[in-house]
């Protein structure tokens, strides 16, 4: 496995659990009543579980399992790789940060690095959508 | 395919008819065709589909095609990946009545059906980075 999914896939497992402890939190809340601003995790919650869960795992996945070149580089271009790590990650943060303190700039700031880390992984990868050995 | 991934698989296709069904029943109450309200039934669709079929489905194929623990143990501890399936699905049933019932009349019993369903699906989560995080490395 390469080193970019070994990352990727570490930081999604973070996420998960993160994730997972916002959520408990919030059922065990509706039960026992015992954290009554536990719904602000809600925002959050989702975003760790989608953006930072299910998305990153898909991009490790996707960066070690995608067919790789017959030369070197053989995962392509390894830069773009990583700066879509940085900045989906910034996003995800930032984006959950402004969803703790409603900041709608820090919300705008955090989409748009996780729409150009997005974009960035898109590229790093697309010429590797094809056949094995073309 | 190890027997606990034929498990988890099979259980998250079962989950997805339930998700899909629980999504009719909203699709119903919605229309004004089921003469009594669902409540709680919302949020036990989104985990039906998301926890239910989307992660068991992940946390099944990575216990089988993630990269070897050790040649001994080639998919780590399978008493964590045993735990992670009981109590995903224990959490996520615990949930799927506690919800409704606690939203159509709170009490103490539902409301601690939900605090445990929230211990059990931590608990899925932490067993299964706990059992999948040294098999995420470089080769």
């Amino acid at each position: 496995m390469p080193r970019l999914s070994v990352w990727f896939i570490r930081a999604a497992l973070a996420y998960l659990l993160v994730g997972f402890t916002w959520g408990a939190l919030m059922l065990a809340n509706i039960g026992l009543r015992f954290f009554p601003q536990a719904w602000w995790l809600l925002p959050s919650h989702v975003e760790f579980l989608l953006a930072g869960w299910l998305v990153q795992l898909a991009f490790g996945t996707a960066f070690w399992i995608l067919p790789r070149f017959m030369r070197r580089p053989f995962h392509g271009n390894e830069k773009l790789g990583w700066a879509a790590f940085f900045c989906l990650n910034l996003g995800i943060l930032t984006t959950a940060a402004s969803d703790l303190t409603n900041g709608t700039a820090l919300l705008a700031a955090g989409r748009t690095a996780e729409v150009l880390g997005a974009a960035l992984f898109a590229w790093s990868v697309w010429q590797r959508v094809k056949p094995y050995g073309g | 395919m190890p027997f606990l991934t034929r498990l988890f698989i099979k259980t998250s296709l079962i989950y997805l008819l339930l998700a899909l069904l629980a999504s009719w029943l909203l699709s119903m109450q919605a229309a004004g065709l089921i003469p009594v309200g669902l409540p709680g039934l919302f949020p036990v669709t989104v985990h039906l589909f998301v926890l239910g079929w989307v992660t068991q489905l992940i946390f099944g194929v990575v216990y089988w095609m993630f990269p070897k623990y050790t040649r001994e143990k080639p998919r780590g501890s399978s008493f964590l990946a045993w735990l992670t399936y009981g109590s995903l699905n224990l959490g996520l049933a615990l949930r799927t009545v506690g919800e409704p019932l606690h939203a159509a009349r709170p009490a103490a019993l539902s409301g601690w059906l939900l605090a445990g369903a929230a211990l059990l699906l931590w608990l899925s989560g932490a067993t299964f980075l706990a059992n999948t995080w040294q098999r995420v490395r470089e080769r």
